[in-house]
């Protein structure tokens, strides 16, 4: 690498002096306004620092003299979605839920915000997608046990099921036929038998002869004469192709014999009413509301 | 090609003007009219090793002529086109605005004339772009950098405002004394006024940008009663300073520094490409004494260093100098020394378009290669065909694109649900665009799934085989479909079959393939 400054004979301009292979690189000035669009850039940087959030501190960052912050720029953003959203959740809170069904934005909007309601307070048991788990009932279907209606959802999501802090809560108790004695084994197997035959189950044809007189003496009074079930008290149909605890002959003879009673809590004290109206479109329109 | 001593100013006026008289003689030694000879330097002979290079004032002088008159013509037909587009009326009906060309970014429509396109049909755009680019190649390898020197934006703006500069403050050497002379208020009252109109017309330019994004004549009102939205304004603001600094006070600096297309262009053009030409062989050498010369028996060329061709070049190069990256191709050196050329007798095109091929042809006396012919070449047919490629296949699928599109999509929590008498249920979104202005409704049908009935999620309506649904003029209907088939009818656990969409009272149909899931059949 020579190193001499030379004049390149064809732009008449100097060459840093570097040649690499018989290259040498012309050192063309730059424009001088692109100097002054440097300095520009600087200055805006300097006033960057001055008026916005800079410079990392220990706790915190400088402020700046305009006093932003990106928190409230999301809190003052949020609350104009709020304000903007005002005048239709004041519909929602002042008209009925079948009126608002009717309506097709407010459906569109109820059934929207009921499903961010749901993922946040919900989903942790029913399932992102309503689909529930054993146990937790999957609320896509035309299954209810305290009744598919409006109404009804909305009831159960503000009072919630077997929630003792709830006055008003949904309160049903099956007796625990084996735990407490009420019924003998062999008493619980013909049982067990007659409600897989109602269930159309593979079953026992013998036992469940014998466990029909069983059924109409304990369970006929709650899930019906024909496995129907009653929403009134909350006790499911057993005739129909969903369980909440498994429909096998094992788990039916768990249930009878230490029933499970599931508890779900009471809304009405934790969201507002707007809300529960959005939770109950949202559910009744997942595919299986009456 | 060395400047002698000789040719220096020789008084403090010559030295302010740079006018001088000197009496040339034609070929035939007759005494003509006198030429006029500016004392100018091309910008880039600098040899100077500085850092920084400041701009230096360039005083183009007015040229008549051909390609004067050809620039003017474009220049107006350039922005008349852009100036008048956004008010040209189109009549669509009642349901989409009637502006023959608008970019509706707010509902996501663009419009051209009777061509309506939806954002996911943005591929014409990067098409249109695409030919833009290769017809960029084409020109450039045909012509040379015709678009820099007649079409580009920058050019035509910068002829706009230089033309401004002349009206108010006089030709170059009006100028030249204008901005030498102290700040009386005569001065003062001249530079004001070319700013402000040249303000004024970056302003009419950021103004006429916004017309394209909103209907004209309710944008326009709104502007003025400042009621537009914040965003028309700032743009405004933004395409006035831009328009204003490039235009009127950066001008050739833009072509030369900020523009990448004057580097890429050398690996464009090749020995059949038109570019503007000094013909040295005839010029050199050049005198300012030819008559003396001649007289003496001097060997001279037919240049009679006028330094014309200096005076008028927008970004104050010498062609003389040989193809350079600053050159525009505006053609007005040719205009200013064919103009001297006339007065003194001689041939024109001294300066002229020409290829390396014409030139060499034109050296050695031979008549000159291109003709028409000469625009055949397997680069421009390449070019060519690439272009006419995209264009039709472009237009073919414009024109026999379906205005109804329909996207299905199946949900995925959950896949199905079982329901209490042992049915399936699976649930589908379907969106049915209606790309056209009308309102328009349409049947559903399932179509290889027996047995299957289906029903809008939100509607209280009984399970059916087919669904009727509206949707609005350009619009796209959005509608949650649950499908169910009875207990035990599913062959497998998961069944492929077709939703058709069928316009009522139209001939455009759409198929959407989908996928029933379910359990296994025992």
């Amino acid at each position: 690498m020579a190193d001499e400054r030379h004049v390149d004979e064809f732009t008449g301009t100097q060459t840093t002096g570097h040649e690499w292979d018989g290259i040498r690189e012309l050192d063309t000035p730059m424009p001088r306004w692109w100097l002054w669009t440097f300095y520009a850039t600087c200055i805006w940087a300097l006033a960057y620092v001055f008026f916005y959030p800079a410079i990392p501190l220990i706790s915190k960052s400088t402020t700046g003299l305009l006093g932003y912050s990106s928190r409230q720029k999301v809190d003052s953003e949020m609350m104009a979605v709020a304000e903007s959203q005002a005048g239709m959740i004041q519909k929602i809170s002042d008209m009925s839920l079948a009126d608002i069904r009717a309506d097709d934005e407010l459906q569109r909007f109820a059934a929207a915000g009921g499903r961010s309601a749901f993922l946040v307070n919900c989903s942790q048991c029913h399932g992102s997608g309503a689909s529930g788990a054993e146990g937790y009932p999957n609320l896509n279907d035309d299954e209810w046990i305290w009744g598919g209606t409006l109404e009804a959802i909305e009831t159960t999501i503000r009072h919630g099921i077997r929630f003792d802090v709830d006055d008003d809560t949904r309160l049903s108790e099956m007796p625990s036929f084996g735990a407490d004695e009420l019924l003998a084994g062999e008493e619980i197997a013909q049982a067990t038998e007659y409600v897989l035959k109602l269930a159309g189950i593979d079953h026992d044809a013998t036992l469940a002869e014998a466990g029909a007189e069983i059924y109409t003496d304990n369970c006929e009074a709650c899930h019906g004469a024909d496995g129907g079930g009653d929403r009134e008290q909350g006790a499911p149909a057993l005739r129909d192709a969903i369980w909440l605890y498994g429909g096998n002959r094992e788990l039916v003879t768990a249930q009878i014999m230490r029933p499970r009673h599931g508890v779900m809590p009471a809304w009405g004290s934790r969201l507002d009413p707007a809300t529960i109206k959005q939770l109950a479109i949202y559910i009744h329109g997942l595919g299986g509301g009456q | 090609m060395t400047r002698s001593d000789e040719n220096a100013p020789d008084s403090a006026a010559d030295a302010l003007t740079g006018i001088r008289s000197v009496s040339v003689t034609s070929g035939g030694g007759m005494a003509v009219a006198p030429v006029e000879q500016f004392d100018v330097a091309a910008v880039n002979t600098g040899e100077k090793p500085a850092m920084y290079k400041g701009r230096e004032p360039i005083y183009p002088r007015r040229v008549s002529g051909t390609f004067r008159s050809l620039k003017w013509w474009i220049m107006g037909i350039a922005l008349a086109i852009y100036y008048l587009t956004p008010w040209l009326r189109w009549d669509r009906g009642e349901f989409a605005p009637d502006q023959a060309v608008l970019i509706d970014v707010a509902n996501r429509r663009f419009y051209f004339f009777f061509i309506e396109i939806w954002p996911q049909e943005f591929y014409y755009v990067a098409g249109l772009l695409i030919m833009a680019g290769v017809g960029l190649f084409l020109v450039t390898s045909t012509v040379g950098r015709a678009w820099c020197g007649y079409a580009c934006p920058q050019t035509v703006w910068t002829d706009l405002f230089v033309w401004v500069e002349r009206f108010v403050e006089g030709d170059r050497n009006a100028r030249m004394r204008l901005d030498a002379a102290p700040w009386t208020a005569g001065k003062i009252r001249k530079k004001v006024t070319v700013h402000v109109i040249w303000l004024i017309v970056a302003f009419a330019t950021g103004g006429a940008w916004i017309f394209y994004f909103a209907d004209a004549p309710t944008l326009a009102r709104d502007f003025f009663t400042f009621q537009a939205p914040t965003i028309a304004y700032a743009t405004v603001a933004v395409l006035t300073f831009t328009t204003y600094t490039l235009g009127g006070i950066l001008r050739e600096q833009v072509c030369t520094y900020m523009c990448p297309w004057p580097r890429i262009q050398a690996a464009m053009m090749d020995e059949y490409s038109l570019t503007v030409t000094y013909n040295d062989w005839r010029g050199e050498p050049r005198s300012r004494h030819r008559k003396k010369a001649l007289r003496d028996g001097l060997d001279v060329g037919d240049c009679v260093d006028c330094n014309a061709c200096v005076a008028v070049c927008p970004t104050g190069i010498d062609i003389r100098d040989g193809q350079q990256l600053q050159c525009i191709t505006c053609a007005l050196c040719i205009d200013a020394c064919d103009t001297v050329m006339a007065k003194i007798g001689l041939d024109k095109g001294l300066i002229n378009y020409a290829t390396l091929k014409d030139y060499e042809a034109n050296k050695a006396d031979e008549p000159a290669p291109t003709t028409w012919r000469s625009f055949l070449r397997p680069r421009t047919a390449l070019y060519f065909g690439l272009w006419s490629l995209i264009g039709l296949v472009m237009l073919t699928s414009l024109m026999t694109r379906s205005r109804l599109d329909v996207n299905l999509l199946h949900d995925r929590n959950p896949v199905f649900v079982q329901l209490a008498d042992g049915a399936i249920r699976n649930g589908y979104t379907l969106k049915i665009l209606n790309m056209v202005p009308q309102p328009h409704s349409y049947v559903v049908a399932l179509d290889g799934l027996p047995g299957a009935a289906m029903w809008i999620a939100s509607d209280d309506a009984a399970p059916a085989q087919i669904l009727n649904l509206d949707v609005g003029p350009d619009q796209a209907g959005t509608y949650k479909i649950l499908v169910r088939t009875e207990a035990g009818a599913m062959t497998s656990k998961s069944q492929k079959f077709n939703f058709l969409i069928t316009q009522t009272g139209g001939d455009e149909e759409e198929v959407a393939a989908a996928i029933f899931e379910g359990t296994a059949p025992e």
